[in-house]
């Protein structure tokens, strides 16, 4: 397909701007952040940090924060596990059902949030269980799952088995070629793996809705600062604070993992 | 091995889902505001005889069928430029670009338009400054869906990218080679060939249009209700979680037919 050089000059320019209106709000709010005046705009006359200290020590803001922490470790230490396995599970065996359960494990993602979280609160009411921070993590656990079985799964698929066959040919015992020969050849899929789950965790608002009962995660807490229309100059600060906690561990899976399993869900394999 | 995930698939998501359906033909008594566990159908032909429901509903389904429109529109020329034409290392820091707000937080990206969109926001404030005539996008249907568009556009681009990137250059070579002009490639050869990338993209546009309250409730107007608000609405505000768990079902309904029609056309075959 041969392009005039004024198409491809057009095409060019388009993606630019693309790429500015991806941007653009992301560096705005970091800007605000940054802005001393109670009421943002541009152009910013006084730079300060102050707001990261007024939220930092706001109790709710920092109770808030504790929780979010907890769940995230706490979901992604499970999602690290069970993800692992059904990633074994699937590559290793061929068995009647395999594609069910590929597409079962899609679900959580492929549905809209306010599915899953409403079907947990409906599951938790009916069977008398009290939203807690194990609900939430539950919750958060159920969808991290997908993302580190996607990251596990892609790395699977790109090594070849030989050197687990080759162990264990060596007289290795299983413990064994997990340690020193499986565990070394997923280390880096793993740490993305758990990036990215805790990075989804950590800002997961709609699911968390239903299952946070009365307490607020950071999310919660920002969406209600929003909603009421107050502490603006604070919620400001937190959300750079969360989007800086968030982008941060992608780039460094990106990094690690050279890009693999990286879309929200595993509909681009 | 597949036995403890599996287990907690079941138990957990699974299970859950079977108790939204489950919840669906409950009422609650509106005095004491507890959960009546009998079974009845007062919920869904609340739903479908209330006229203000199906108001909702198609408002939720224009909206998500703009968005994905425009997404689509947007991401077309974007992952084209990105997977065939861009040399590798500007490929590459477009790709990371496009990743990062795929990842970033969600409320901030939102938060972000809002204080774009507002009165005294950047928009506005620009306007005033170089004297154009101003905008008043704050809580209107026309915020929200700027704001959805972009909110779930890298979720178009990425699988576009991907599909575009499978296509061989000689294919296009050959078309050009037997006389046909580009426009007529796209049209014939490239297109259909992507087509598939298109419809997974709008399957994540048109799912997360439809799941979301967030956005409505935070960039939409008085008269924005979705959906996703209905449901929270019912469920968090109203203390009606068997209403709530009937409308989820709609969304439910909508999905399961949007993924029957995508696979329909065939876009299954090729992810």
């Amino acid at each position: 397909m041969k392009l005039s050089r004024l198409s491809r000059g057009v095409l060019a320019l388009l993606s630019v701007l693309v790429v500015l209106f991806l941007l653009g709000p992301l560096l705005v709010i970091v800007l605000f952040a940054f802005d001393k005046s109670n009421v943002q705009s541009l152009p910013i006359e006084h730079w300060t940090t102050h707001w990261f200290a007024v939220a930092f020590d706001d109790p709710a803001v920092r109770s808030a924060l504790w929780l979010s922490v907890k769940a995230g470790l706490a979901a992604t230490a499970i999602a690290l596990i069970l993800g692992t396995l059904v990633a074994f599970g699937i590559h290793r065996f061929r068995f009647f059902g395999r594609d069910t359960i590929s597409l079962m494990l899609v679900l959580p993602i492929a549905l809209p949030g306010i599915v899953t979280g409403l079907a947990l609160q409906s599951a938790f009411n009916l069977t008398h269980i009290d939203l807690s921070i194990y609900t939430i993590i539950v919750g958060h656990a159920t969808f991290c799952m997908v993302v580190v079985f996607n990251n596990v799964v892609a790395r699977l698929r790109r090594t070849s088995t030989s050197l687990i066959e080759a162990s264990s040919d060596l007289g290795a015992k299983p413990a064994q070629t997990l340690r020193l020969i499986t565990l070394p050849m997923l280390k880096t899929a793993l740490i993305a793996g758990g990036l990215l789950a805790f990075a989804l965790s950590f800002d997961e608002v709609i699911v968390t809705t239903f299952t946070a009962g009365a307490q607020n995660t950071l999310p919660l807490w920002i969406f209600g600062a929003i909603l009421r229309g107050q502490q603006l100059p604070e919620v400001n600060a937190v959300v750079v604070f969360v989007l800086i906690l968030t982008v941060a561990p992608i780039a460094y899976a990106a990094r690690i993992s050279s890009g693999e399993g990286f879309l929200r869900s595993s509909e681009s394999k | 091995m597949l036995t403890p995930p599996l287990m907690w698939f079941l138990v957990v998501y699974i299970a859950s889902l079977v108790a939204l359906l489950i919840t669906a033909f409950f009422s609650v008594n509106s005095l004491t505001g507890n959960i009546i566990y009998q079974w009845t159908w007062a919920n869904f032909s609340q739903i479908f005889t209330q006229s203000v429901y199906g108001e909702i509903i198609l408002r939720t389904l224009i909206m998500a069928v703009l968005v994905t429109a425009t997404d689509a529109v947007i991401a077309l020329p974007f992952a084209f430029f990105i997977a065939k034409i861009a040399q590798r290392r500007v490929r590459q820091a477009f790709l990371a670009l496009v990743f990062l707000p795929l990842w970033a937080s969600y409320l901030a990206r939102v938060y972000a338009w809002i204080n774009i969109l507002s009165n005294h926001g950047v928009l506005p404030d620009f306007e005033r400054h170089v004297g154009l005539p101003i905008t008043n996008l704050a809580y209107t249907n026309t915020a929200m869906w700027i704001v959805f568009s972009y909110l779930w556009l890298p979720f178009m681009i990425v699988p576009i990218y991907g599909a575009f990137e499978r296509v061989p250059d000689s294919y296009l070579e050959a078309s050009s080679d037997l006389g046909a002009g580009s426009w007529f490639t796209f049209r014939r050869i490239l297109f259909p060939l992507i087509l598939p990338g298109v419809v997974a993209g709008s399957i994540f546009t048109f799912s997360l249009t439809l799941g979301d309250f967030i956005t409505p409730l935070l960039i939409g107007g008085s008269n924005s209700n979705f959906i996703g608000n209905a449901i929270y609405d019912s469920a968090i505000n109203g203390g009606d979680l068997p209403f709530a768990a009937a409308l989820a079902f709609v969304s439910i309904a909508i999905m399961a037919i949007y993924l029957f029609l995508a696979r329909a056309a065939g876009a299954f075959d090729a992810l």
